[in-house]
């Protein structure tokens, strides 16, 4: 039930994908959302699909994770597609007109292209999260954000913050799950009944994941203090982010798919 | 009638993905009304998955389960009175403690099963004290209170509930000596005075011994064997095979024999064991 939520997922793997350099995961993702909305046709937007599933073959992440990860934002997607399907109007004549409802050629390919856009960016996003361990991400972020520490921007600090927070996630949907099943053992009703009643049914579960949740910070804490943790002053690393020629080589590709896209939007 | 039964319970999670395992495997069994049944089996042998079919909690992949004659996927079952007939405490059940006072806490569960105020005063009381509960804890916040009474609330919060299958999981786990004496007590008292089948999940062999009257025992998913207590601990190399421990005695008697002093394969508790011995002891005192 909870365990099913995909959202920074992490799949173990040996891929060409997985062994990249993690900071290089995250600038190219944000490379690839610009290629997204940089591409302005049809041609340009389709090399850009095929560049993702191309790397999902590579990934050996398997095609229905791709599905997973669209699933919580499918009424987002479908709302976009149908705003977009009857407000976008056109100069020819209406493909479809019945009562206050008019579609034009143009309001269904533009659907279309958001539909595809948004499919794009949330399975290329995925991909980052699928093959990159939280830890390894929040370590990337740490080190592209690093400048920041000019304008006294703890960096350190935040990213220990994300790193403890994504690594307590699973831990805390666990004991969620494990509360939600004592109190339904003792016939607590969760999934019936109106908005006052089902917020109710919440109280049993939310005090005490909030007493074990706040028992855990305590215990943290004092754990890391007890192995002498006093921020990231001198602190190194244990495993070193290295760049390897695969991911220069990865970068050209997708600056080559860029350079396509722009001179594709020229050209058409 | 059969308080439990299973037939070919089989289940499987995180179905699709690279993680996909199989937790219970084919498993068929009956559990006769009023039994005191030991779970035992290897961490992560299934034992955890196997009990959460017990009351609904999980559905199986494929399978059926019956409790008390009734199989309780079907139409006309609903699952909640499942969970009200067959009361399922987790392990580390403190952490389901919520309420301001220890009464609110107890009388949740029959809050739940819709009774009226005076069965509900007449439960919790009564839960309470099978527990070895005092009125004065019953209006104290449950958070004060220490780790074994927090775990006798947790307990009462589900007996109160009257089930007639009590399943506990690891309900000892955790607390001091005494601690554990005095819930494991409890409960057996408890089953002595209500009649309740209780399935107790637990690592302690001496627990097993001391208070179960048939073991079942777990190993990778599978059953590996459901049979009298005697007979179960007779088979000390399988278990061991499996990476399950014996009865610390047990072990003792197996080194007595190697050196000489034979008081017989069967020896479990403390007390068989003095009894042998002083017999032995008789013998030879001459």
């Amino acid at each position: 039930m909870l365990k099913d939520i995909t959202i920074g997922q992490f799949f173990p793997g040996n891929s060409v994908i997985h062994r990249m350099d993690s900071r290089f995961k995250i600038v190219l993702d944000i490379l690839y959302v610009v290629i997204l909305f940089v591409a302005d046709n049809f041609i340009s937007l389709a090399t850009a699909g095929i560049f993702i599933l191309m790397a999902y073959a590579v990934s050996e992440i398997k095609p229905v994770m791709m599905l997973k990860s669209l699933k919580p934002l499918m009424p987002i997607i479908l709302f976009t597609a149908v705003l977009n399907l009857f407000f976008v109007k056109g100069t020819d004549e209406p493909v479809v007109s019945w009562w206050i409802i008019t579609i034009y050629w143009e309001g269904i390919s533009t659907a279309i292209f958001m539909i595809v856009r948004i499919v794009c960016l949330i399975i290329g996003m995925s991909l980052l999260t699928y093959t990159t361990s939280p830890i390894v991400l929040t370590d990337a972020i740490e080190r592209l954000l690093s400048p920041l520490k000019k304008i006294k921007l703890p960096v350190h600090e935040l990213a220990m913050m994300m790193t403890i927070a994504l690594r307590f996630i699973p831990t805390l949907i666990e004991e969620t799950d494990k509360i939600m099943s004592a109190q339904k053992a003792r016939g607590a009703d969760l999934d019936t009944g109106g908005l006052m009643k089902r917020a109710k049914a919440l109280i049993p579960i939310l005090i005490p994941l909030f007493v074990s949740a706040f028992k855990r910070a305590n215990e943290l804490a004092m754990a890391m203090e007890c192995r002498c943790y006093r921020g990231g002053e001198g602190r190194t690393k244990l495993r070193q982010l290295k760049a390897r020629p695969m991911d220069f080589m990865i970068t050209m590709l997708m600056l080559t798919v860029l350079g396509f896209v722009i001179i594709d939007n020229m050209v058409f | 009638m059969n308080a439990i039964e299973t037939k070919n319970l089989t289940y499987k999670y995180s179905i699709g993905t690279p993680f996909e395992t199989t937790a219970v495997d084919n498993v068929s069994l009956t559990i006769e009304q009023g039994e005191f049944v030991g779970v035992i089996g290897h961490t992560g042998s299934g034992k955890s998955t196997l009990i959460q079919h017990l009351n609904g909690l999980l559905k199986q992949t494929s399978g059926e389960v019956l409790i008390n004659g009734r199989n309780i996927w079907s139409k006309d079952v609903n699952i909640k009175d499942i969970r009200f007939e067959s009361g399922l405490v987790f392990q580390y059940s403190e952490y389901q403690l919520f309420e301001e006072t220890v009464y609110k806490d107890i009388a949740f569960g029959p809050k739940n099963m819709g009774l009226d105020k005076d069965e509900i005063d007449k439960r919790v009381r009564n839960a309470a004290r099978q527990m070895g509960l005092g009125d004065e804890l019953l209006e104290r916040s449950p958070f004060d209170l220490s780790g074994g009474q927090k775990r006798r609330v947790a307990l009462a919060g589900v007996i109160a509930m009257e089930p007639k299958i009590l399943i506990l999981d690891e309900p000892a786990a955790g607390l001091d000596p005494a601690g554990r004496d005095r819930v494991l007590e409890e409960i057996a008292g408890y089953h002595r005075n209500s009649g309740t089948t209780i399935l107790l999940v637990s690592h302690s062999m001496e627990d097993i011994v001391k208070y179960a009257d048939k073991v079942l025992v777990m190993n990778r998913g599978q059953l590996f064997c459901y049979e009298d207590t005697d007979k179960v601990f007779s088979m000390s190399k399988e278990l061991q095979l499996i990476g399950l421990d014996i009865p610390q005695i047990t072990k003792l008697s197996h080194l007595l024999a190697e050196n000489g002093i034979d008081i017989g394969k069967d020896v479990y508790t403390v007390e068989r064991a003095k009894e042998r011995l002083l017999k032995i002891l008789k013998g030879t005192n001459v």
